[in-house]
């Protein structure tokens, strides 16, 4: 049986009750965990072709690889394991090397148990056990050192470890890592409770973390041999293109007539998906010699389908859905419950209502979705680039009719994520292409597919409704939101949340972030499933996930308040973020980071020309227990056109420590001109039960000619790490809505803002 | 079977002469650098250089470039390093990388024939380039860094030449 299927163990993944081993194998150290398959093998000498697979590896020759279970989709996830690693191991940056983690169970997050990359959670869920991992390595290097250089055990504290060398300063001794490891001497366990004694590094001891080292990853993507799944290549490989019918979900097929592909030279079959996971229906895969045959074999498919029943659907008949809905009292259910906003709007001095809506978004990583699948002996072979491993191998399981332990995920880079590829579509046309053609086959979606059959952000209709008191304070503010639930179509308990009124679980993933840290006595915050557009068009998390509308409509809401109330909407939530009862802590670094986007951008500073305004948000993204206080200052013009040109977006976050200060900065750049994209550029719409639009041309996102400046200040306290592939890309949207107010007095509740709305809404 | 010229080397190709010759780079020569993007020439992902001007290799056929001199990323310098390469490391450009193969050979046609573009004229050259990750402010840097030291070396070398 294949070795990977003995490492596969039904056991607890919980990582912190099992004994980490520090142990010599032939080809190097090896670091990681006890109970963990080929960790003893490791520590009692292996066989020469033992491969290091566990956290990191020290090679003879000194090279440090570590081994990221993370999906590195280019927030360089896995040069920063590698450099948390680094700092408590002491080696040099130059001889970090990194590789990508197999599905194998050992590999799972150490806080989430599972292999998922998302929610901006990694650095923050990793920093500890990578350090820990760092600080072992260090501890058992020393040691061995200590004996080597016939040193006292006791004399360890007397050694440095700096740049891949163990010295002693006294004795002018030293030893580098790699002459540590060819010694051979270097084996040592640690029990959880000393793996969890070992005292870490404090913040001014560092000497990697908060530097910008150069990316591992970064020479491989300038000369072409970085390589995305796309790229793989198997030895009597066939390639399949799939097809998809006109309507997004629930079509079938009726038949097909491959009597012209047939024609197509290298044509070999095409193959009828039958997919039991219930990811796609009605699709076809076209498979050939080469994909430019089983491109021209796919066009010449004759394929009838039914239409099924979201055939006659389109973006306004869901968004009809989610507003009668959001009418019925009954619909939903809590995910915020405090006090009475109901009871208190009655006695409110002022009520501002309003409804926010988002359109359909689709990722579009510029990789076109594509997966290789190979059949060899018990083993599925998967090649890709994933972010949630373990549930695509098991959709990968289930398309091939096995368990999930006989699959083995071949990770590779993502030419982007984005959220997208949490989703395991692509496994099951590879999977059942390969079965049916008995060969490996590479499925590589066209920029169509790919497109028209995306897990998009959904729709989403919101309607906030907020009490003013007699002096101006916020009293009351109840907010609905009606989407299609994203992870509830994963079928994963453990991802839903329980709802404060006990109606079931809900899918906080579409409400995050409505539950803010402003003081409001008086606050219901309402999930609702609109089943309609869950059916119709399968949602998955898009960059930011809910945070990218609840923020909308929070932060336009306040902007609201404050403008029916003549108060300027900075101080307005200034005066919110007061830090009372559950928000102690979290309000005032929001604060804090309100203020240094609004020092950064000048904001109220000076007067500006006719047209022109400034406006702000700030938010809580990605979960309240993980946030990156995230601020923006937008600074747009806007034409009697109601055309609204972004002429500079400042963006401040509070990322607790900084690990790489560059890459958090390339991450919130990126993050904010998403965010722009998103408000102002990206708009996807379902007509007759299909998405319309296809390709780049019809699906726009921002182009070099049309980006802002970006200013970005990075707050680092000594907080805790937290997450920024994300937060940023919620904040400006509202901040760009709220700038057009202040610029023009239009106001502006859909996404993307069109120049028709904008003027609409400045005439009336 | 055409024969490309590729890189310098003479390679034949079993593909017929309407295949993209993205296709034919990338499966029959597996050189995987050049990058499959939208297959409609908007996105920028599959620029290789045909005879010195970047074109969109999804929408070029093999049969339209016979006798043609074609560079890919593999080939637009010997160990990666064409100061376009060299200054994307320096300015960190990449994030997910997927893009920046073509990024690079679009910027590298600019620069052979514009040694001091403005900032106007690199944007509207660049402008069919998608970055979905939206490194767009570093594709900018460096190619002003990589120009700059281009025209350096260029006067450098005129320097040194003996009067």
């Amino acid at each position: 049986m294949n070795e990977h299927v003995k490492n596969v163990t039904p056991e607890t993944t919980d990582l912190s009750r099992r004994s980490f081993l520090v142990g010599t194998a032939a080809t190097g150290l090896v670091l990681g965990y006890a109970g963990v398959p080929g960790i003893e093998q490791a520590a009692a000498a292996a066989p020469a072709n033992f491969e290091p697979s566990v956290w990191y590896a020290i090679s003879p020759d000194g090279l440090v690889t570590v081994t990221c279970g993370k999906a590195d989709m280019g927030q360089h996830i896995a040069s920063t394991m590698a450099q948390i690693v680094c700092e408590e191991l002491g080696a040099k940056w130059s001889d970090m090397r990194v590789s990508l983690a197999s599905n194998d169970p050992k590999f799972n997050d150490p806080v989430l148990g599972a292999q998922i990359t998302g929610g901006s959670w990694s650095t923050m869920m990793n920093f500890e056990a990578m350090s820990r991992a760092g600080a072992a390595g260090r501890i058992a290097l020393t040691e061995a050192a200590a004996a080597a250089m016939g040193l006292p055990p006791y004399f360890k504290d007397q050694l440095v470890v700096r740049d891949s060398v163990v010295s002693h300063p006294k004795s002018k001794k030293q030893m580098s890592f790699a002459e540590i490891v060819r010694s051979g001497k270097a084996t040592k366990t640690f029990t959880p409770d000393e793996l969890k004694a070992i005292k870490l590094k404090t913040p001014d001891q560092y000497t990697m973390i908060g530097v910008s080292v150069p990316q591992l990853d970064i020479p491989s993507k300038t000369n072409g041999t970085a390589k995305y799944g796309i790229d793989v290549m198997l030895p009597g490989m066939a390639y399949g293109k799939v097809v998809t019918p006109p309507v997004r979900f629930g079509a079938t097929v009726k038949s097909v007539d491959d009597g012209d592909a047939k024609k197509v030279p290298g044509f070999m079959k095409a193959v009828i998906l039958d997919d039991k996971t219930g990811t796609t229906s009605g699709w076809v895969v076209a498979v050939a010699n080469t994909y430019a045959n089983a491109r021209k074999a796919a066009d010449a498919l004759k394929i009838a389908y039914d239409g099924g029943p979201n055939a006659k659907l389109s973006s306004q008949s869901l968004l009809d859905e989610a507003k009668r809905l959001q009418k019925l009292e009954d619909s939903g259910q809590f995910f915020v419950k405090d006090g009475d906003p109901n009871a208190a709007f009655g006695s409110a001095a002022k009520v501002v209502e309003a409804e926010y809506t988002t359109s359909i978004n689709i990722h579009a990583p510029l990789e076109p979705m594509n997966a290789t699948a190979e059949f060899k002996g018990d083993i599925l072979h998967i090649y890709s680039g994933n972010q949630f491993a373990t549930r695509s191998g098991a959709i990968a399981a289930g398309a091939a009719g096995i368990d999930p332990k006989f699959v083995v995920m071949h990770q590779h880079w993502l030419g982007g994520g984005f959220g997208r590829r949490l989703d395991a579509d692509m496994m099951i046309p590879a999977v059942q292409a390969a079965k049916a053609v008995g060969k490996p086959v590479k499925v590589i979606y066209s920029r169509e597919n790919d497109m028209t059959m995306d897990f998009s952000r959904p729709l989403t209709y919101q309607k906030v409704k907020a009490g003013v008191d007699g002096d101006g304070k916020l009293v009351a503010l109840s907010h609905d939101v009606v989407s299609a639930w994203p992870t509830a179509r994963w079928g994963i308990p453990d991802f839903l949340t329980p709802s404060v009124d006990k109606k079931g679980p809900l899918d906080s993933f579409t409400v995050n972030g409505a539950d803010f840290f402003y003081t409001v006595p008086n606050h219901y915050v309402r999930a609702i499933k609109n089943e309609l557009a869950h059916n119709a068009t399968p949602s998955g998390q898009l960059r930011s996930v809910a945070p990218g509308w609840t923020f909308w409509a929070v932060e336009s809401m306040i902007d609201e308040i404050a403008a029916a109330t003549g108060k300027d909407p900075a101080q307005f939530r200034i005066s919110l973020l007061d830090g009372a009862g559950k928000n102690d802590g979290g309000a005032q670094r929001l604060r804090n980071t309100l203020l240094a986007a609004m020092g950064l951008s000048g904001y109220g500073t000076r007067p500006l020309p006719k047209g022109e305004g400034m406006g702000v948000a700030c938010v809580s993204s990605q979960e309240r227990a993980t946030a990156s206080w995230t601020a923006c200052v937008a600074h747009v013009a806007v034409a009697p056109s109601g055309a609204v040109t972004v002429k500079k977006l400042t963006v401040a976050t509070d990322v607790g420590t900084q690990v790489h200060p560059d890459n958090i900065r390339a991450q919130v750049e990126g993050a904010a001109l998403w965010g722009l994209s998103l408000a102002m550029y990206e708009k996807a719409t379902l007509k007759d039960g299909g998405i319309e639009q296809t390709n780049f041309d019809s699906y726009t996102p921002l182009r070099m000619s049309q980006m802002p400046e970006v200013a970005v200040a990075v707050i680092a306290n000594g907080e805790k790490a937290t997450g920024v592939g994300e937060p940023a890309v919620t904040v400006v949207a509202p901040a760009i809505g709220n700038a057009i107010f202040n610029a023009s007095g239009a106001r502006v509740r859909a996404l993307p803002i069109t120049a028709e709305a904008v003027k609409a809404s400045m005439k009336a | 079977m055409p024969t490309l010229t590729i890189n310098g080397r003479s390679l034949s190709v079993d593909a017929a002469n309407d295949t993209p010759l993205l296709w034919a780079i990338r499966e029959q020569l597996q050189m995987t650098g050049t990058k499959f993007g939208c297959g409609a020439g908007l996105c920028g992902a599959c620029t290789v250089h045909v005879n010195g001007e970047a074109v969109r290799s999804c929408q070029t056929m093999v049969g339209d470039v016979a006798g043609k001199k074609i560079t890919t990323i593999e080939g637009l310098s010997a160990k990666g390093d064409h100061p376009l390469q060299k200054a994307w490391i320096a300015e960190q450009v990449p994030q997910c990388g997927y893009c920046q193969s073509g990024q690079i050979m679009q910027a590298a046609s600019l620069l052979s024939k514009n040694p001091n573009p403005t900032k106007e004229e690199v944007v509207a050259h660049m402008d069919g380039n998608l970055c979905r990750c939206m490194t767009y402010s570093r594709i900018q840097k460096a190619i002003m860094r990589a120009a700059s030291e281009m025209r350096t070396a260029s006067a450098t070398s005129n320097e040194r030449r003996p009067t």
